[in-house]
């Protein structure tokens, strides 16, 4: 009897559920989730993706680790805190949202040529190097992400704004060979470093690198 | 001056509703002296503008008319009106309570022939419909109302209006030098039952009751099906006075919500239930009835009613929490949202959309002019230590009828010890 109880325990504990509590950031709000649906109902995406947060939530609960961590729905995320604001639990779903996609990254489930994750890890490459961001650099980083062609043709697609940003002064063609930053980069790096390292400790991660060019 | 014979053992109640009558009467009829005061010109409360109760679908008038007679031959109750307390000092067994007494501006002579009514021009909204329909400035305040006497409203006061209503009444019962008093009252206990009040839907910013005439609360749905209400029982949607047939009610609307009310208002479930049944009994099959909930909370015996309502076909339910509301040109309410046995999202148009709006506490238990424990809602939650000031009713928890009946039978005895062992000490 004590075993076929072992057993049944063992079918209902729910190991995701506590992976997600225990590694992702606002991981133990998921379990207070009454699935009303308001999140759901109120996101501005909401019927252009595949998994609201109510039913990535359920989706934890249930066990499905694969589908949750490689869905695309948390890199849509446009944080527009819709969602947290109105829901009735005040759960931080955006947050959560983020978190579950940071960690999926992490362990190298989420989506491939994702293209917010791919400009997020650009955007914290070109930022981290210098301590700045180089908008230019970036810009073009972006574009060509997906080839040489298809970097022309967006180039081409915005080329008024480009012209536009010159004029402003918002666009500095020199960047392209000169490099800005702050002051101690090598001590921004450290730093980087360090959080890295804390973060691992606290929540039990390999160290690794982050960037897109890692 | 109004006098006032009270006692350190006399039992002071406070609020006339279903809950302060309860108690009052409970107390009166095992012999003890009774004062009972009302911020309003009538007994009855909210239970008095209710047009059927939940379970049996009766009418709330049967109960109140019983209550009040219990009140009329009562020698021990005095009743006020337009009264409203506010100071109590003293401890238990020796209470002082300042009243603050409005005036009616109608003295005893009154016999409710209405008069005054014909003769006044002046109207303000109603506050017995909330306000969906106007009254004349001279008026009775619903055909239940105790005391049976008008009330000249005070805007009125100064003007033309009030000569002409003083004019008209053939008894002498308007008196328009009637000025606010201050009396005081002495009590051995203090019965506190001020009841709820719905929570401010404007505040749920996503519904737009503020802005989308067609969105009511399940307040105002009530007058809508009441024979004395502002469309004399018919089923009519505000902005344009179309038979609505096709309803929607929307549950948890404020509560079960952490940025409106933390509690769940426990009745509103039953209410909306309920209202389905009004929908059917005024359109037969032609009615609609959609009920968006999280879950139905009817409780304990009224699982039975829930249970026949899932089978009436007029009635669906869908499992979702609305997240949003909008009304076209044509004035249909559009609700939005994802519901939670699938995952469907909709968009679905109804005549009229109906809030089951949350129960909060009139008098938040921070305000309450005597010490109390209240619970993060305002609700009492019990009496302080060594006191004599008892909670009742809606005061002290989301209650329907039955419930607040039997909670003010519970404080009345209470009260009941207190004055006893008063009596005894001095004895």
């Amino acid at each position: 009897m004590g075993d076929m109880n072992q057993q049944m325990l063992e079918k209902y504990r729910n190991n995701f559920l506590h992976e997600v509590e225990e590694k992702v950031d606002d991981g133990h709000w998921v379990k207070m989730c009454m699935q009303c649906g308001v999140c759901a109902g109120s996101c501005t995406f909401g019927p252009d993706w595949e998994h609201t947060p109510q039913k990535i939530f359920m989706m934890i609960r249930a066990g499905k680790r694969e589908e949750v961590l490689s869905s695309h729905s948390m890199w849509l995320c446009t944080s527009c805190y819709n969602c947290m604001v109105r829901c009735p639990r005040k759960l931080p779903i955006t947050h959560i949202m983020h978190g579950l996609a940071s960690y999926a990254h992490r362990l190298n489930l989420a989506p491939k040529n994702q293209p917010t994750r791919d400009f997020s890890l650009i955007f914290w490459d070109n930022c981290t190097r210098t301590g700045r961001v180089n908008e230019l650099r970036m810009t073009i980083s972006v574009y060509f992400r997906e080839g040489f062609v298809s970097g022309i043709k967006k180039m081409w697609t915005l080329r008024n704004i480009g012209r536009g940003l010159f004029f402003a002064k918002r666009l500095n063609p020199m960047e392209l060979f000169v490099n800005h930053g702050c002051k101690d980069k090598d001590g921004l790096r450290r730093a980087l470093k360090k959080a890295d390292e804390i973060e691992a400790r606290r929540r039990g991660y390999a160290v690794q690198p982050r960037g897109y060019s890692t | 001056m109004t006098e006032v014979v009270a006692t350190n053992q006399t039992i002071l109640v406070v609020g006339g509703g279903i809950s302060g009558m309860t108690a009052a009467i409970e107390a009166a009829e095992c012999g003890k002296q009774v004062v009972l005061v009302e911020k309003s010109p009538t007994l009855g409360g909210r239970t008095a503008l209710l047009y059927r109760y939940f379970p049996k679908l009766c009418h709330p008038a049967c109960g109140l008319e019983i209550n009040l007679r219990r009140i009329k031959t009562s020698r021990s109750i005095r009743v006020f009106t337009l009264a409203e307390v506010s100071a109590i000092s003293g401890k238990r067994g020796d209470y002082s309570a300042t009243v603050k007494i409005a005036p009616r501006y109608v003295n005893e002579h009154c016999t409710a022939c209405g008069a005054c009514a014909d003769a006044v021009a002046a109207e303000v909204p109603n506050p017995f419909n909330y306000g969906m329909d106007k009254m004349k400035a001279a008026y009775l305040p619903h055909a239940m109302a105790y005391p049976q006497r008008y009330v000249l409203d005070a805007s009125i006061i100064g003007t033309a209006d009030a000569d002409k209503a003083r004019a008209s009444c053939k008894y002498g019962a308007i008196d328009l030098e009637m000025r606010e008093e201050t009396i005081e009252v002495k009590a051995g206990a203090v019965i506190w039952a001020t009841g709820w009040q719905p929570y401010d839907a404007a505040k749920i910013q996503p519904y737009g009751y503020d802005r989308f005439t067609n969105v009511i609360t399940s307040l105002e749905f009530e007058r809508l099906a009441d024979p004395h209400g502002p469309t004399g029982g018919r089923i009519l949607r505000p902005s344009d006075g179309k038979e609505a047939k096709n309803i929607a009610f929307i549950q948890c609307a404020g509560s079960r919500d952490e940025n409106h009310l933390r509690h769940c208002s426990r009745i509103c479930c039953m209410a909306s239930l309920k209202h389905t049944q009004y929908v059917k009994e005024a359109w037969g099959a032609d009615g609609r009835s959609t009920v968006y909930y999280i879950d139905i909370r009817a409780i304990d015996r009224f699982e039975d009613f829930y249970q026949k309502v899932r089978k009436d076909p007029t009635v669906t339910f869908l499992k979702s929490k609305v997240a949003k509301v909008t009304q076209d040109k044509s004035g249909d309410v559009i609700l939005h949202g994802v519901d939670t046995e699938g995952y469907h999202r909709y968009a679905n148009a109804h005549d009229m959309a109906v809030l089951a709006i949350g129960m909060q506490p009139s008098v938040a238990g921070a305000d309450i002019p005597a010490e109390v424990i209240a619970d993060s809602s305002g609700f009492i939650e019990s009496s302080a230590a060594e006191s004599g000031l008892f909670g009742a009713g809606c005061a002290t928890n989301a209650l329907d009828v039955n419930r607040a009946v039997q909670s003010s039978t519970a404080a009345a005895l209470r009260a009941i010890q207190v004055i006893n062992k008063t009596a005894r000490a001095e004895a």
